[in-house]
Order: C-alpha cells, then structure tokens, then sequence
C-alpha cells in the first residue's frame, strides 16, 4: 500500500489480522478471489535496509528488539508467571512478523507428536493427524522454499524437498567422528534458506547473521507471501493496532483498530482470520469480552490464554584443542532426531542441534574489549578458533498453570491492557533438560572437549515458540477452535497459529504453522 | 598483512554504504592492491566523491586513529580506510556523528596537547583515547563522549577491519559475520580441505 492511506477497505470479504508467516500464506491463498486486508500492529520495513538493520545485530550497543524498531511501550507486557519470559526479545511486529529474526528452522512434527496422550501417556490427543497435514506440509515447503534431506527419524514423506539440503560444516565433520564412535546419528537440517536460487530469491550467500536479520533474502520470511498477496490485488495496512472485534453472539462484524494519526477505524469483514501469534491473538480475543462473551470472545471453553507452551532449550559446550571453525555461517546444519521417538510419560520428545557458531565471533570480541592493536589481535587469536557446543529443544506439556492473561495494571498507547506471559514448566521438561545434558556430556567428552558451559534445568531458557493458547479441538469444552481453524463459537472467524496446538512437540513450529495456514485456507475459501 | 580495495568494499557491503562502493579504487595504488580482480572496477567515478576541505581533515584524523587500533601487522590503512569513508561519510545522522566525534577528539587533543590528532605520534593518539576512556566505555551513539568516541571513532573502525576477509584472515576466519563470503568456507578446515 502506497502512501499514508490507513482506512478500512469497502467491501472487503477478508480480514487479516498479522502479517506473518499465517496471515501472509492465507492472504495470498484467498487474495485472487476475493477481497482481502491485513493489517498489522508493526510497520512496514523498508528492504534496503537491511543492511543498517545488520549493523545494528552486530553492534554492542543495539539489543535484540532494537534491531527491528522495537517499541517498549507499543510492546509493553507482564510475566508474571514463575519463570520470566523476555516476550520482546521473542518477537517481531511488523510486515513479515516475527520470520524476520528467526533462525529458519523447518521440520515437520513427528507422527507421535500429534497423539501425545495415546502414545505417550501424557498431555492430549490433536483432534488431527500427521496424515491430515501431510500434504499440506508439502505444500508449506514449497511455498518457503525448504533445503533439506529425508532421514530415518522422520515422518514419512512423499516427495523430496524443494531444495538439497547444505552441505554438512566442518564443525559436523568433528562431531560426526565422536558420534560415530556413540552410535549416535547425525542428519541434516531442514532450512527455510536458499541452498540455491529458489524463486525470484538468491541462495544464501553467507552473512552469518541470520538471527536476526537476513541481508540477502535467502532465508525465508513472510514479507515473501504478503508482497505477493498485495500483488494479487490484497490491502496490506501496516501499524494499525487492532484492539477490539466487534460481534454479536454468531459472528465477529469488525476489526477496530488505531493508527498512528490517533484515528479509530472499524474494518468490516465477511470473514476474519486472526494471526497474530500465541500471545496477541488470545490478548485480542480477552480483550473483545462483551455481554455476550464475558469471560471474552470466543471463550466459551474458558480455556482462550490457557495452556501458554514454549520449547525449552538445553545446551552444553566448551573448547577443543584444534580449530573447530565456526561463525562461519549463522544456521545449522546437522542435528539429531534419534531420541525424539522414545519420548514416553517420563521423557519429553527432544532433539539434539550441533552448533555452527559456538563461542563469540572477533568482530564481537573487538567491538567489546578494553583493547586494540597487538594486544587486541593476540587476545582474539587466543580466544577464538576452539569453542564447539550442542544445544537441544524440549518439549513441555501444556499446564493449566501456565497461560497468557492481561496485565490490568498496565496499558498500551491505546488504553488497552498488555499482555501478561505467566510462564511455568511442567517436571516433565526439566527431567528432559537432564537426558538431553546426559547425552550431549558424553558426545563432548568423546571428542575431547573441555566442557565450560552448559544450559540445565536450573538455567534454562524458551525458544521463542509460542504455542497452545487457542487449542484445537473436537469437542467446544476443550479448545477454542475446530479441527478446520474455525473457532468453535464464532461462524467467520478462524485462527492460524501455533496457539492452536493441543501439544508441541520437540521441533521448531512454523511449517506446522505454515501447513495449518494453508489448510486454514482451503476451509475458509469454502466457506466464502 | 595487506588491507585492499575488496577489504573496504566488503566491509561497506556488510555494514551499509550509500554509493560509495565503486568509488574506491583511487585511493590505492597498484602498489596496494595484491588481488588483480579489485583493480579494475569503476576507477572513472573517483571525480563524484571529492570530499569538502572538512571531511579531508577528518579522514585524515580517522587514517591516524586507525594506525593505533588496527594491528602492527596490517598494512594499506589509509587506502582501506579512505575507501570505507567513501561510502560512510555520507549526509546521514551517522556521518554525523562521526564528524562530531572526532572535532570533540579533536578538541581534546589541543585543550590537552596542544596539536590536533594528525600531528601526534601513535603513542599520544593511545594514549588521548585512553585518557578519554574510550577503551573501556561501552559504545553509546547516545552516550557521554567516551561512549560516542567508542561508537563513532573506535568501534567505527574496528567494526571496518573485522568485517573485512583480511580482517578474518588475520584471526583465523576468512568470512566474518557481516561480509557476504559464500557457502564454501564454513564446510573447509583450517588448511582449506574439507
């Protein structure tokens, strides 16, 4: 959208809320035949940016969430819970969502993963099975353009990846060794990063600073599908701050939201897709409460918030006494899935990740000493070249204890409570945090690393996966949405996001969230 | 080792240049220059980047400061520096704040010296940097002088060198986070095989 023009569409049949990686899939989905908006509380990034914005990445003096214009009182939150969540640090608001920061990683949920309480005695069933996301998971790939390679651990397939997978680092090459030794395999990992061309998108050309901010486009993020949806004839309207849906009992009938020239707009809507993330999109709902739905919109279950999930991440890492090479490039290539299938009611499903950029880089180490000339170049040589690490995901199971409410005692600029993450972790995890230290102790000392850190249960920490507060569901008792992304109360309204997971696995979950965009798509194109 | 003109313009790529890239080939010499392919680019354009009178005496003050923070062993400063400028030293607030921060070193220097930085010995620059505190201040383009020295002066350059692949070679990594080196490093070894 050119210009300063934030008012509503007329006429318009769609109505998005987000522009990540959900709303922009669906938008572009739905955008050649019928009438689509998006709107987004974050602004629009200008491309050529990119490169000041990866200054800011490497520079001291930037935080994380200054790196795409983080605004702490647009973002203002509680975590209230008993472990802190740093939810600014985990987000992006803007056109691309939070795609623009993350690492990138694509894999698909194991087949178990969406029976966790019959096959593993714990938490509860999906309402759906890998059988049913199976070809959108296919299409999800495509349509980010995944590099990766087909391995034993993983669910069945039914054709290759749309790109070869990268080739393994030299850091693999030494693990590879130690965990053959183990019997431990190693396989590659499934990036959403142009091993080559893909589309009208360059292969990556290795900046190695992909988290947080890709210069050359290679990793995918979601201004991909919002540009082409705008393309398609889609309104896209950025920092427009949705803070109410309008409704009767059936139906939400508009989106109100705020610009920045402090004007009130109502966005009317045939249909709306709410896709703004584990966090918002429930803070959206709690904060439309009304006569009808006093315990807020689409609530009935009670359970809209509940059930609040990250990944925990375990991790462990030290020195070798040869050049291990790393910074080289910002991803991973290599992990482990061998575990991940003997995930029972005692041990979470995990994986294990093998680092490429262990330790800090020299540009780090300059730009943060108290030195320069020879005595800075001999304490760089020194201190970097040896460093090699592992780290691990863990799932942990969904608690009533641990959710996403609001904070009445705080405001956004709009008068509207903030979000408050109560985050907790279930004994489950923190057992799992353990094994997964058990596992990458023995693979360290079997390649002779002097073991100098290391990420437990006492220290851990979230992901940045933010799932299970819109629960998917077959009975409207349990969860907030249907099967097909329709909330359970409401006729037009549907949520794409990882809220929806009943469970969430041990791996990274935005092609889950790609693949339930797309069949968020096929319902509501039916629908219309 | 030997700072080139593929040094400047890879730390430009990695850190933002606003038309400066091909620019830089006048400031080496064919006595500078060690890769052929750097040499011949774009060497005609030289005549859109003549610099005010200011921006000579800041370049100059920066080349200076640049023989003390860079290491011993690295040669062709002035080229490389001269040429990473081209594309900073632009009408933006950074630039800016570049140029203020050395006319306060600047000031410094002759409130405590009495000469400006270009005329002082290596170990007085040190020593002025050290005395202002921008070796130990954390980098604040918004903070007290040190801060901004450190942000604007010191860790301007160092940012250069590091980002560059000479600047990687001379600590063992031959594509640093920020230059565009490709896919075929991070799979070799340290002698280059795989």
């Amino acid at each position: 959208m050119s210009g300063r023009d934030r008012t509503p569409v007329d006429d318009a049949e769609v109505c998005v809320i987000g522009a990540g990686p959900a709303g922009g899939l669906i938008a572009d989905r739905l955008a050649a035949d019928h009438t689509v908006v998006v709107l987004d509380a974050g602004p629009r990034f200008d491309p050529s940016d990119r490169l000041e914005r990866q200054e800011r990445a490497i520079r001291p003096s930037y935080d994380r969430p200054d790196v795409w214009d983080g605004d702490p009182e647009r973002d203002a939150h509680a975590a209230s819970g008993e472990w802190f969540y740093p939810l600014n640090h985990a987000r992006v608001k803007g056109i691309g969502g939070s795609t623009l920061h993350w690492q990138g990683m694509v894999m698909r949920l194991h087949e178990d993963d969406f029976n966790s309480e019959s096959a593993r005695g714990v938490g509860v069933d999906w309402p759906i099975d890998y059988a049913d996301l199976r070809s959108y998971y296919a299409a999800a790939e495509r349509e980010l353009g995944v590099a990766g390679a087909d391995h034993p651990y993983a669910p069945p397939r039914e054709e290759p990846f749309p790109m070869t997978e990268f080739e393994p680092s030299y850091s693999d090459s030494l693990f590879a060794d130690a965990c053959e030794r183990l019997e431990i395999d190693m396989h590659p990992v499934p990036n959403a990063r142009n091993s080559e061309s893909y589309g009208d998108r360059s292969a990556c050309v290795s900046y190695g600073t992909c988290q947080p901010v890709c210069p050359s486009g290679a990793k995918y993020d979601a201004t991909v599908h919002v540009d082409r949806a705008e393309s398609k004839g889609a309104t896209v309207i950025d920092r427009a701050v949705v803070g109410r849906l309008e409704h009767d009992r059936d139906r939400v009938t508009a989106a109100v939201y705020n610009t920045p020239d402090g004007a009130e707009h109502r966005q009317k809507a045939d249909v709306f897709v709410l896709a703004a993330g584990g966090v918002e999109t429930p803070r959206l709902l709690l904060l439309s409460e009304s006569d009808e739905y006093p315990e807020g919109l689409a609530n009935s279950s009670g359970l809209v918030g509940s059930f609040f999930m990250d990944h925990l991440f375990a991790g462990m890492g030290g020195l070798l006494d040869e050049p291990t090479r790393q910074n080289h490039v910002g991803f991973l290539t290599s992990e482990c899935h061998q575990f991940y299938n003997d995930a029972d009611a005692e041990i979470a499903p995990f994986k294990l990740e093998f680092f490429n950029y262990d330790g800090p880089s020299p540009v780090t180490m300059a730009l943060t000493g108290d030195d320069w000339g020879d005595a800075l170049l001999d304490r760089v040589r020194a201190d970097y070249g040896n460093h090699i690490g592992m780290g691990a995901l863990v799932e942990q199971l969904p608690t009533e204890e641990s959710y996403v409410g609001l904070d009445h005692d705080q405001t956004d600029p709009f008068g509207n409570p903030v979000p408050d993450v109560h985050w907790t972790v279930d004994d489950r995890a923190l057992r799992t945090i353990e094994r997964a230290n058990e596992i990458q102790r023995e693979i360290l000392t079997e390649l002779g690393v002097e073991i100098t850190w290391q990420v437990g249960p006492d220290n851990t920490g979230p992901a940045y996966h933010h799932m299970g507060t819109t629960r998917m569901s077959d009975d409207p008792a349990d969860g907030v949405v249907r099967p097909d992304l329709r909330t359970h109360d409401l006729q037009n309204c549907w949520i794409a996001s990882s809220g929806v997971f009943p469970t969430g696995g041990a791996m990274n979950p935005t092609l889950t969230i790609a693949a339930i965009a797309l069949k968020a798509a096929g319902h509501i194109d039916e629908a219309l | 080792m030997q700072l080139t003109r593929r040094d400047a313009t890879a730390a430009l790529a990695a850190l933002g240049a606003t038309g400066g890239i091909a620019y830089g080939a006048r400031h080496f010499t064919s006595d500078d220059e060690t890769d052929a392919d750097d040499t011949d680019a774009n060497t005609d354009a030289s005549d859109d980047t003549q610099s005010s009178e200011g921006d000579d005496h800041l370049r100059s003050t920066l080349v200076a400061v640049a023989g003390v923070l860079y290491p011993n062993e690295v040669e062709g400063i002035e080229g490389f520096v001269n040429t990473f400028l081209d594309g900073r030293l632009d009408d933006s607030p950074h630039a800016e704040g570049v140029r203020s921060a050395i006319q306060t070193l600047d000031e410094h220097a002759e409130a405590w010296y009495n000469v400006k930085i270009v005329d002082m010995e290596s170990e007085t620059i040190d020593g002025l940097l050290r005395e202002i505190g921008a070796d130990t201040a954390d980098e604040d383009p918004n903070g007290p002088t040190a801060e901004r020295i450190r942000y604007y002066v010191v860790n301007e350059l160092l940012l250069a060198l590091f980002t560059s692949p000479t600047g990687g070679e001379l600590v063992g990594i031959e594509n640093p986070i920020g230059h565009a080196g490709g896919l075929g490093s991070y799979t070799q070894g340290p002698g280059g095989g795989q």
